[in-house]
C-alpha cells in the first residue's frame, strides 16, 4: 500500500499501487450513481468538497469518484471550477496564498489533506499537464530527467528512463537526435507532448491534464487524444477541457460543471452531474448538462 | 464623408499624423545625438590625457616619493581597487542574491518583505560618501585603523542594495508555470529555485551583479576616510592602509603640479580599462546563459 507520508526518495510503481486494505471499492460506497456494470478501482473520492480563495467560494458541494485507467473529463463553462477541482487532486492549492480546501478528499482511500501528508510527495504520484506547454528552459533530455533525477535515479539510468517516456509520449522520432537543444526550440505541440514525457517519466498513478490541447492546433490536439488513449493502460488520467467533443472522444466519465450566482453576487462552481460519457452527451439527467452540451450556452 | 476619389486618398487628419511622426522621429534621434556628445568626448579625452602616462610601468610601479616629481606607478591603486572590489563584492553579491530570492520566492507581498523591498531602494539612492561615514563611524574608529576591508565594507554596503534589487525584479519575471512545473513533479521549493527559478534568471542576475561591482570599482567617496593611503602596493585587506585608482585620480587631480595631473588622467583611464572589462565580462554572461536556454 502506498504511503503518502514516506518521505524517501522511491517513487512506488504503478504497477505496485495495491488498494488500500479499507473497503473503498465496495459497492456501498458513497457514490452519486449505481455501479451496475463492473467493479472499478477508486482512485479518487471527492466528498462535499469546496475550494475558497482568500474566503470567497470558488466552487463547492462536489462528490465525485475517479476510477483508476479511465479518462475522466471536467467540462463546463468558464468559471464553473473544474480546473480548481483538478489542482485540489494533486495539492496545487497549497502553493496559492489564500487558498482553502474543504470536505474530503481520499486518494486510494488515504485522506490526501491529512496532516502527515506530504504535499511533495503527493505531486511525485499525481503528475499534471499545464494549459501552456511549460518546459523548462532546459535541454530536452533534462527536461524529461528533471523528475527521475528528483527521485534519486542514477545517471546512467537516465538515458534509458528518458528514451522510454519520450516513446510513450510519442516524440522520440522527433527529437532522438537533438536531446541537447533546448526544450523551447520545439513547436507548441512537442512543447506539450514533452511536458507529458516529463509528467510520465517519474511513473506517476495518475496524470492530470488541464486544458491540454488549449494551446494547439488540430494536429497536435489529435496526436494528443491518441496519446491519452493510450496512457490510459498505465495511467488514470483526469482531464479539465473546454472542448466537449474532446471529452466525447476521449473520456469514459465526465463531470459538467457548471456557475451559479449565488445570493451575493458571486458566481460559484458547481458540479451538475457525473456519469458514463455517453449517457452524458446522450442521455444527460439534467436539463443544465443538456441546455450546455447543444450548445444553448455557455 | 463625401466620395471618395481613390481608395488611396488619405483620410482626414492623415496628414497631420504623418508630420507629428516625423517630427518625432527627429527630436528623438537629434535627443540620441546630443546624448552621445559628452560621452564620445568623455572617453576620447580620457584617452588622449591618460596614453601619455600609460605605460607598463606605470601599471605595476610603486606611488612615487614625491608626488610633484615624475615617475612612478599606480601600482598600489591597480592592486588596491582589484582587491577591495573583490572583497566587496564576495561580500555583496552572494548576501544580495540570497536576499533577492527571500524577497521574490518567500517573502512576495508580505509586509516584511514590502518593508525590506522599501528599504533597499531607499539605499540605492543613498549617497555614496554615507556609507563611508557608516564605515567610518562603524569600523574606523572602533579598529583605530584604516584597512582596505574597511574599504570593502563600505562599497559592500552599496553594491547590496543594487544587487538584492535586480535579483528581485529578474526572479520576479520567471514565468509562475516553471515554478508549478516544477512543484507538479513534486520537487520541493529549494531545488525549484535552485534547478528551475534561478537559471532562469541567472542572466539578469549575473549582469546586474557585475554591474553593481563595475559601479563600486569607480567610487571615491566610500574609500576616501576608509582606506588611508600608502605608497606600495599592500595585498593585505586587514592590515595597514591602502589605496585605489578612483582614490588617486581624487587626490592627484586637485594637485597644481601637471606630473600629479597626467597621473590622475592615467588612473582614470585605467579605472575606465577595468570597468570596460568588468561590463564586457558581464555581457558574455548574459549572452552565454542567454544561448544555453534556448539553443
Amino acid at each position: 500500500m502506498p504511503t503518502l507520508v514516506d518521505t524517501t526518495t522511491n517513487v512506488i510503481d504503478v504497477t505496485d499501487v495495491d488498494l488500500p486494505t479499507t473497503d473503498v471499492d465496495a459497492p456501498d460506497t458513497p457514490g452519486t450513481e449505481e455501479e451496475p456494470e463492473r467493479e472499478r478501482a477508486l482512485v479518487f473520492q471527492l466528498k462535499d468538497v469546496e475550494v475558497r480563495y482568500s474566503g470567497h467560494t470558488a466552487v463547492r458541494e462536489v462528490d465525485l469518484d475517479i476510477a483508476a485507467n479511465e479518462i475522466t473529463a471536467f467540462i463546463g463553462p468558464s468559471g464553473c471550477g473544474k480546473t480548481t477541482v483538478l489542482r485540489c487532486l494533486n495539492r496545487m492549492h497549497d502553493l496559492t496564498p489564500g487558498a482553502e480546501v474543504l470536505g474530503q478528499v481520499e486518494y486510494h482511500g488515504e485522506n490526501l489533506y491529512g496532516g502527515k501528508v506530504d504535499p511533495a510527495e503527493v505531486r511525485r504520484r499525481i503528475g499534471m499537464v499545464f494549459q501552456k506547454p511549460n518546459p523548462f528552459p532546459k535541454t530536452i533530455f533534462d527536461n524529461v530527467a528533471y523528475g527521475p533525477k528528483l527521485n534519486g535515479k542514477k545517471r546512467s539510468e537516465l538515458g534509458d528512463i528518458v528514451e522510454h517516456a519520450l516513446t510513450r509520449a510519442a516524440l522520440w522520432d522527433e527529437v532522438k537526435g537533438k536531446l541537447k537543444n533546448s526544450g523551447l526550440s520545439l513547436s507548441g505541440g512537442q512543447q506539450q507532448r514533452l511536458c507529458i514525457a516529463r509528467a510520465i517519466a517519474v511513473e506517476p498513478d495518475v496524470v492530470l491534464m488541464d486544458e491540454p490541447c488549449s494551446a494547439l492546433d488540430p494536429i497536435a490536439t489529435a496526436r494528443i487524444e491518441d496519446l491519452m488513449e493510450e496512457l490510459k493502460t498505465e495511467f488514470t488520467i483526469v482531464i479539465v477541457t473546454h472542448n466537449m467533443q474532446q471529452a466525447a472522444r476521449t473520456s469514459d466519465r465526465t463531470a459538467f460543471f457548471t456557475a451559479e450566482v449565488d445570493d451575493q453576487g458571486r458566481r460559484v462552481g458547481r458540479l451538475v452531474e457525473y456519469d458514463v460519457t455517453e449517457k452524458i452527451f446522450t442521455a444527460p439527467g439534467d436539463p443544465r448538462t443538456e441546455g450546455y452540451i447543444t450548445g444553448r450556452f455557455g | 464623408m463625401t466620395a471618395v476619389a481613390s481608395h488611396l486618398t488619405p483620410l482626414p487628419k492623415s496628414r497631420a499624423r504623418k508630420a507629428k511622426n516625423v517630427i518625432a522621429t527627429i527630436v528623438i534621434s537629434l535627443a540620441f545625438l546630443i546624448a552621445l556628445v559628452p560621452l564620445i568626448f568623455l572617453v576620447v579625452y580620457v584617452v588622449q590625457q591618460g596614453s601619455k602616462v600609460i605605460s607598463w610601468e606605470f601599471l605595476t610601479d610603486d606611488l612615487p616619493f614625491v608626488d610633484r616629481l615624475p615617475g612612478g606607478g599606480m601600482g598600489p591603486a591597480v592592486v588596491g581597487t582589484l582587491l577591495i572590489t573583490g572583497a566587496a563584492s564576495l561580500m555583496a553579491i552572494p548576501l544580495g542574491i540570497l536576499g533577492g530570492i527571500y524577497l521574490n520566492e518567500y517573502g512576495g507581498k508580505s509586509p516584511l518583505a514590502r518593508f525590506i523591498r522599501f528599504l533597499s531602494e531607499v539605499m540605492t539612492g543613498v549617497p555614496s560618501i554615507v556609507m563611508g561615514l557608516f564605515i567610518y563611524t562603524l569600523v574606523v574608529l572602533n579598529t583605530k585603523e584604516k584597512t582596505g576591508f574597511a574599504g570593502a565594507l563600505a562599497l559592500a554596503c552599496l553594491m547590496l542594495p543594487i544587487v538584492i534589487r535586480t535579483t528581485d525584479q529578474m526572479l520576479s519575471l520567471v514565468p509562475p508555470e516553471l515554478r508549478e512545473g516544477s512543484f507538479a513533479l513534486g520537487s520541493r521549493k529549494v531545488r525549484t529555485i535552485r534547478t528551475v527559478v534561478l537559471p532562469n534568471a541567472a542572466a539578469g542576475i549575473v549582469s546586474g551583479a557585475l554591474l553593481a561591482v563595475a559601479r563600486a570599482a569607480g567610487e571615491t567617496a566610500p574609500l576616501l576616510f576608509t582606506i588611508g593611503i600608502v605608497r606600495e602596493t599592500n595585498t593585505d585587506l586587514f592590515k595597514g592602509q591602502n589605496t585605489a585608482l578612483s582614490v588617486q585620480i581624487f587626490s592627484n587631480a586637485t594637485s597644481p603640479f601637471s606630473v600629479q595631473q597626467e597621473r590622475a588622467w592615467g588612473a582614470a583611464l585605467t579605472l575606465i580599462v577595468i570597468v570596460f572589462i568588468t561590463t564586457i565580462a558581464a555581457r558574455l554572461v548574459t549572452a552565454f546563459f542567454a544561448r544555453r536556454q534556448t539553443a
